[in-house]
């Protein structure tokens, strides 16, 4: 499958999921134990996706410190109620400093 | 796109009453898609993607925490059915968030290709957080229209830049985790929203050596899957976005 087949399958996919949801009737997507799996399909998918930028390259463990500590500093910052702005500014901040001292 | 407007906010229901408040938070909205517009030019540019690939997934998918997941597997070499996968499962939740926004903003015959084209995270909040159905409406619309045209903006120029900059020191390689967590956030306080997080690593960590790249995504899928029809309290059914 080519980046291009990708690109477009993934973003019509996308689309399609957006067009089912204001078309269904309520009472289909509406059941309590559907809602609550969609409820925590982001939850698992972003802490996967988090777990692999963090640790991982490609087939092996690989923990950067300099990115770990910038994402530190932004849960710190979103602990501390900042703005997604500040927490995401803070977090490539602190890593591109670190990156250039150490 | 990052949920900005996360669940206090939304629980603040009439906060925003009137239209300018509401046209203030989406021009907010707007400055800030632009800021990740261009971040995720910059990164998909980074990950070998062309300048039209990375528009086209700004302009056609237009939801960005599945933008970010499908440039980030097919950079770190993983499969494109993986990429598409998670892309895809990511991208569910936006299903759910139609129900409450078409009951807002009812759209008719081809209204409805655009409205759905707009639902997103920071528009359903916004247009939920609203006091009365007009009100809330508005809010969708200029939320939408905003955001779509900053992110797509911001994309095209982090795209032409994204070759001349040196996104490892720039900390650009920190952004992605750091815009996943600050998704992520909010969503800890779900029932069994912790309990799923840890499962999740858990399972990504345990794959991530001995599977292809991606897979250790989508297999955490099933941690929510099975958390969210294990019978229990149904004190929250989850509700809404």
């Amino acid at each position: 499958m080519s980046t291009w087949a990708t690109v477009i399958v993934a973003s019509l996919g996308c689309y399609g999921l957006k067009l089912i949801g204001v078309s269904l009737p309520e009472s289909l997507l509406g059941h309590p134990r559907v809602q609550r799996v969609a409820s925590l399909l982001p939850v698992a998918m972003l802490s996967a996706l988090i777990t692999t930028d963090l640790g991982a390259a490609g087939h092996r463990y690989s923990l950067d410190w300099h990115t770990l500590a910038g994402v530190a500093v932004g849960a710190l910052a979103l602990w501390r109620r900042r703005s997604l702005l500040v927490v995401f500014l803070l977090a490539i901040a602190t890593t591109a400093l670190l990156r250039q001292v150490a | 796109m990052p949920a900005r407007i996360s669940r206090p906010a939304l629980r603040r229901g009439g906060a925003f009453a009137e239209r300018a408040e509401v046209t203030r938070a989406a021009i907010g909205i707007g400055v800030y898609a632009a800021v990740f517009g261009v971040v995720f030019g910059a990164v998909a540019q980074a990950a070998g993607l062309g300048l039209l690939q990375a528009v086209a997934l700004s302009a056609v998918m237009f939801t960005g925490a599945s933008q970010f997941a499908l440039v980030g597997i097919l950079a770190a070499a993983g499969s494109p059915i993986a990429a598409l996968a998670a892309a895809l499962l990511l991208g569910v939740r936006n299903a759910f968030y139609g129900v409450p926004v078409s009951g807002i903003v009812r759209p008719r015959g081809l209204g409805r290709l655009l409205t759905a084209y707009l639902v997103i995270d920071e528009t359903t909040a916004m247009a939920v957080a609203q006091a009365d159905r007009a009100t809330a409406r508005y809010a969708f619309w200029i939320t939408g229209g905003c955001l779509c045209g900053m992110w797509n903006l911001g994309t095209v120029a982090g795209a032409l830049i994204g070759s001349s900059i040196d996104t490892a020191a720039l900390g650009l390689d920190a952004a992605a985790p750091a815009i996943f967590l600050a998704l992520l956030w909010p969503q800890l306080s779900r029932q069994r929203g912790v309990a799923v997080a840890l499962g999740a690593v858990a399972v990504t960590l345990a794959l991530v050596t001995v599977t292809p790249a991606g897979v250790p995504i989508i297999a955490a899928a099933g941690v929510a899957v099975a958390a969210g029809l294990w019978p229990g309290r149904a004190a929250d059914s989850g509700g809404g976005p």
